[in-house]
């Protein structure tokens, strides 16, 4: 692997080297290295490109990485990962997509994730995509994640986009089974003439069923970010939602909520705040010795963190 | 160590008619606790803006140690050792105390010297100093990590906008003697604008402004019982 994709390893999932446990590292659209462990297996798709995770039943305190790195101008790297979680897991997942892109042709990564989650399962998923590189070609990223909870299963998402991605559509859907709980943070920083699409659709499908849905996001400079929020409360659940955004220079951000209610149960709320920094922090922070640019900073890094 | 030279602020109001907030505005401060009392819309907390800079006056001079620094913004002024407490702190989404008190002390700090600040001001130090300044905090919690903030910058004058504002009873007991013992530790000048007499009590200098004008000023032997006498400050129970 070369500096450009080590770097890129270590943005997007944390990695300076190999990774302990099972991991599955994707390069330029081909496998880079794989390894499995007792409870983990990996195995390759026949039908389609991509991979099905099996991780046995009753695992715990084991994680995974499954980070993908595209440094080749012109690729498009479309992959199928498919996360069979078995009962009683309690486990971390770590993917991420870094693109470097120095050439005159659109890189483009399309993930779709599909997570199985079995009863009473829990699964930290955090998921980070960076892109850089000073060629004209667009950097794309199209993360699709497909979310099932059986009963009792917990799922925690943490996405993040840091910075440098052109063109993102961001899908996530998810369907929860009774007692099972779902909480996401999304965190979206664009700019230059970036652009980002975000769908979440939840469906609350099962009694005392719960998710908590949070998006944060800054949009900087011309960037624009759009955000649909939907959820369906479709049993005795709880559903919050929330959009939080800060539009600087000439930004642009439009949240959707939709929530509804197709059980006289079912509890949603739905809370959305957009805005620029409010003079008054950058103020204090100004107080305590900070330039205006500084503040402005820290504000944007601690907004998103 | 601080001087105003006819300070005067007029601020534009919503008609265009310019409103005059403080007229002709002189004084030296060089005391180790100096009040500021007196009607609410007479002026004080524009004052206290003024010499942090958050606000330029309409005419006059801000001295800081001899020098001329009405011209300066808000963060040089911060840095020439100015440190100004918010009537109502301000609250940041992401941003810790840990933070808040690593800026205001100009430098990485470590959690235990962070700690150490917010014991200072009465707080349990590790419930607090991973929370975010958010609206999870009370009032009181507020004002306090705000103290905590310029105990941290350690600057030769700190300005206070109303300490007492918003928080309850056993807040402000507690407030007190953070002052109490700021007035023994300190190494500079204290400003607060109030109208508490417990506040008043250690002040070594009163100050009042009513109508955008100093209207009285002098040694708190002197000040605090024609105030008192005059029902100008509030008592305790009035919090």
């Amino acid at each position: 692997m070369d500096s450009i994709q080590k770097a890129l390893l270590a943005q997007v999932a944390g990695l300076h080297g190999v990774p302990e446990g099972a991991y599955n590292i994707r390069s330029d659209g081909e496998l880079a290295g794989r390894n499995t462990t007792a409870n983990i297996d990996i195995v390759s798709k026949k039908d389609k490109p991509g991979i099905d995770i099996f991780i046995k039943p009753g695992t715990k305190n084991e994680s995974m990485h499954i980070p993908v790195i595209i440094e080749k101008s012109g690729l498009k790297d479309l992959v199928y990962n498919d996360f069979h979680i078995g009962e009683d897991c309690d486990v971390t997942i770590v993917a991420g997509c870094g693109i470097s892109n120095c050439g005159s042709q659109d890189s483009q990564h399309d993930g779709i994730h599909s997570f199985f989650v079995g009863k009473n399962a829990k699964v930290k998923y955090i998921e980070k995509h960076y892109a850089e590189g000073d060629g004209t070609g667009g950097r794309i990223m199209n993360p699709t994640t497909i979310i099932s909870l059986e009963e009792g299963a917990q799922m925690e998402m943490d996405t993040t986009q840091i910075k440098g991605v052109d063109s993102t559509k961001r899908i996530t859907e998810a369907k929860l089974a009774p007692g099972s709980t779902l909480i996401v943070a999304e965190k979206l920083m664009t700019h230059g003439t970036q652009t980002s699409e975000t769908e979440f659709t939840v469906d609350l499908d099962g009694d005392d069923s719960s998710a908590n849905i949070v998006s944060r996001g800054v949009a900087r400079d011309q960037s624009r970010q759009v955000l649909y929020l939907r959820m369906n409360g479709n049993a005795k659940c709880y559903g919050h939602s929330e959009c939080d955004s800060i539009v600087m220079d000439s930004g642009y951000v439009q949240a959707i909520p939709e929530i509804t209610a197709n059980s006289v149960e079912a509890s949603l709320v739905h809370e959305a705040a957009i805005g620029k920094i409010a003079g008054e922090q950058l103020t204090k922070l100004m107080t305590l010795g900070l330039t205006e640019k500084e503040a402005e900073e820290e504000i944007v890094a601690g907004f998103l963190k | 160590m601080l001087e105003l030279r006819d300070i005067t602020y007029a601020a534009q109001e919503e008609d265009g008619a310019e409103k005059e907030i403080l007229r002709g505005v002189s004084l030296k401060v060089d005391e180790r606790f100096v009040a500021i009392t007196g009607p609410n819309g007479g002026g004080k907390s524009t004052l206290a803006r003024i010499i942090a800079g958050i606000i330029a006056p309409t005419s006059g001079q801000v001295l800081l140690d001899g020098e001329d620094i009405t011209a300066l913004g808000v963060t040089e002024r911060a840095r020439k050792g100015i440190s100004f407490a918010f009537q109502q702190p301000v609250r940041f989404k992401g941003i810790t105390v840990y933070d808040l008190l690593r800026y205001a002390a100009g430098k990485k700090i470590s959690v235990g010297q962070a700690c150490d600040y917010l014991a200072r001001v009465g707080m349990c130090a590790r419930d607090y100093v991973n929370r975010e300044v958010n609206a999870s905090l009370s009032g009181g919690e507020l004002k306090r990590i705000e103290i905590a903030t310029i105990l941290a910058r350690g600057t030769k004058l700190s300005i206070f906008d109303e300490p007492e504002a918003g928080i309850d009873l056993w807040s402000f007991s507690n407030l007190i003697a953070v002052f109490e013992k700021l007035y023994e530790e300190i190494n500079g000048s204290i400003m607060i604008i109030t109208h508490q007499e417990r506040i008043l009590e250690i002040a070594d200098r009163i100050i009042v402004i009513a109508n955008g004008a100093i209207s009285e000023d002098g040694p708190r032997e002197e000040m605090l019982p024609k105030l008192i006498s005059g029902g100008q400050c509030a008592k305790l129970s009035a919090v």
